[in-house]
């Protein structure tokens, strides 16, 4: 058996979903390598020599994989694939992006988003938006694996790798371009990634109430969500959306506000450490999966829990 | 330019989901089924390319057993043009099930491809980058917004942390994102119309693809649920209990 993983980066530093793919890999039997493909990206592969348990790290320098677009990190990661038992990538939106196609190339099915390994061949994954838990199984030679990255502790940075410059030009003439990047530029951090998710339902009334959720969120550091219902109302965009068509978020805190608990939204952040429901309807379905419920006037709340803060 | 729709019959998104009790698999005896979101996305934005003058025929495609063919005149009410359903009783992987869209793509020869992102049952988000890569074609995936102009769409992507716009080469793949558009409702008079649209059927065995799952399931579980907490009686005792006692803020 032998892993090769490819690394999250941005060309300067491995992100740390890398350093939670060595732990997944560490979990499958054999030695670890670790592909950094980018431009100008030694020092990535530099901190990516440094992850505890990683036998040698690969690293693809070259202007065609600057922005890491699909058809070349796939086209270089299949060219190394006949080395390896297993291809493991973090369930990202880069890694979502090119490893279907890194899978297709090789003829092998690709297992998404897996939370657990039993053994170099059984995998644990979530279906229905985390509704049910999948065990399977896979016949395939080389295992293609995203990886959901929250499920797995990040190793230590005090290995020492070999780092090795594989050389990649482009058998294909290119049929994407990158043309620029928007960085979300937010106070607030990002929905998937924060540690409290404030979010407001149909119950918030309106789009201008959502600024009673600021003053909160402002205080807690937090991310501001919303249910379906409220996105559908038109109280808020629908990059907000938590749910089983929207993000799947899983905060230390999640408070819902005004949002009475349909079975797609739960599906969207029942994962979260502490629940904590406000509503109107002691009855509203929201109260069975939280913590910590208070029935009652969320515009007489709100105010009283800003302040409170 | 012709806009070919891939298409997935999957539980409602409003259904509660329940796991057979020996562990099979989940349980859809009964229960009700529709368009999957994310394809409902991606058969609004095809037709909003025709209504727009940019698209010529927008042709939609289920693989599934016979009752697939209820998504596809969902599809064709909503103003597709005609539908193509692969009858098969296999469950298929999405490796499969982009082997066989890349013959229909031989065959039919569309200038773009648009997928939902990801099936809300399997929540692979793999069909789309398969098929690509079979076909040899750019792909733009979990697109937010898509310009056709000429040859080429330029494609913006939703991506960790923002937005990525990049421009490809058509013919192209793209797979849309919840932020593409919102779709809308089908007429009662589009709903019957839609009926007497063309919809052609043909056998999965028919493309010469090898229909055998590598992947298992050895068994599908509940996960575990979530107790029930305590109600709390005003703003006063929750911040004491979320500082104190859960530890969740200080």
């Amino acid at each position: 058996m032998s892993i090769l993983i490819i690394a999250e980066h941005d060309n300067t530093q491995v992100k740390p979903e890398t350093a939670k793919l060595v732990h997944a890999a560490q979990k499958i039997s054999g030695d670890i390598t670790i592909l950094v493909a980018g431009h100008e990206c030694q020092s990535a592969a530099s901190a990516a020599a440094s992850l505890s348990g990683v036998s040698k790290v690969l690293c693809a320098d070259d202007v065609a994989l600057a922005h890491q677009l699909a058809e070349p990190v796939s086209e270089l990661v299949v060219s190394l694939a006949s080395a390896y038992t297993h291809i493991l990538a973090a369930a990202t939106t880069t890694g979502k992006n090119f490893m279907p196609r890194v899978a297709a190339l090789l003829d092998v099915s690709q297992i998404s988003d897996i939370i657990a390994i039993h053994d170099d061949n059984t995998f644990v994954r979530p279906i229905y938006a985390g509704n049910a838990i999948a065990t399977v199984t896979s016949e395939e030679a080389t295992h293609i694996l995203t990886v959901r990255t929250t499920a797995f502790d990040a190793v230590d940075k005090d290995g020492n790798a070999s780092v090795e410059t594989v050389a990649f030009s482009s058998a294909t003439p290119a049929k994407s371009a990158f043309v620029k990047v928007t960085e979300t530029k937010s106070e607030r951090p990002e929905l998937t990634a924060a540690d409290i998710v404030i979010s407001g339902g149909r119950g918030m009334q309106n789009g201008d109430n959502f600024a009673l959720l600021e003053g909160i969120a402002d205080k807690l550091d937090a991310a501001i969500g919303a249910s379906r219902a409220a996105v559908d109302a038109g109280f808020v965009p629908n990059d907000m959306q938590v749910g089983q068509t929207g993000k799947i978020v899983a905060p230390q805190l999640y408070i819902a506000v005004g949002i009475s608990g349909a079975i797609q939204h739960l599906a969207g952040m029942k994962d979260s450490k502490v629940i904590v429901a406000i509503n109107k309807d002691e009855d509203a379905p929201i109260f069975q999966v939280a913590d910590y419920g208070l029935v009652g006037d969320l515009f007489e709340i709100l105010p009283q829990l800003e302040q409170a803060l | 330019m012709k806009v070919l729709v891939p298409v997935k019959r999957v539980i409602d998104y409003n259904v509660k989901v329940r796991v057979k009790s020996d562990e099979s698999g989940v349980d859809l005896t009964n229960t009700k089924m529709a368009l999957n979101p994310f394809c409902e996305i991606a058969v609004e934005e095809a037709i909003r390319l025709k209504e727009k003058g940019l698209a010529s025929e927008v042709v939609v495609v289920s693989i599934g057993t016979k009752a697939c063919q209820e998504q596809i005149r969902t599809a064709l009410a909503l103003g597709a043009d005609r539908g193509i359903h692969v009858d098969t009783d296999t469950d298929l992987d999405s490796l499969r099930v982009a082997k066989i869209l890349a013959c229909l793509v031989e065959e039919e020869k569309p200038n773009l491809v648009i997928l939902g992102k990801q099936s809300i049952d399997s929540d692979n988000n793999q069909t789309g980058q398969m098929l690509a890569a079979l076909t040899n074609m750019p792909q733009g995936t979990f697109a937010s917004e898509l310009i056709v102009d000429g040859e080429t769409i330029t494609v913006t992507r939703e991506v960790d942390g923002g937005l990525q716009t990049l421009s490809l080469s058509l013919p192209a793949v793209i797979t849309t994102d919840l932020r593409l558009n919102e779709p809308r409702y089908a007429s009662l008079p589009n709903i019957m119309k839609a009926k007497r649209k063309p919809l052609a059927v043909k056998a999965a065995t028919e493309f010469g693809v090898d229909l055998t799952p590598k992947v298992k399931v050895v068994k599908v579980e509940t996960p575990p649920q979530r107790q029930s907490g305590v109600m709390v009686s005003d703003v006063a005792e929750l911040v004491d209990k979320l500082k104190n006692e859960a530890k969740v803020i200080s």
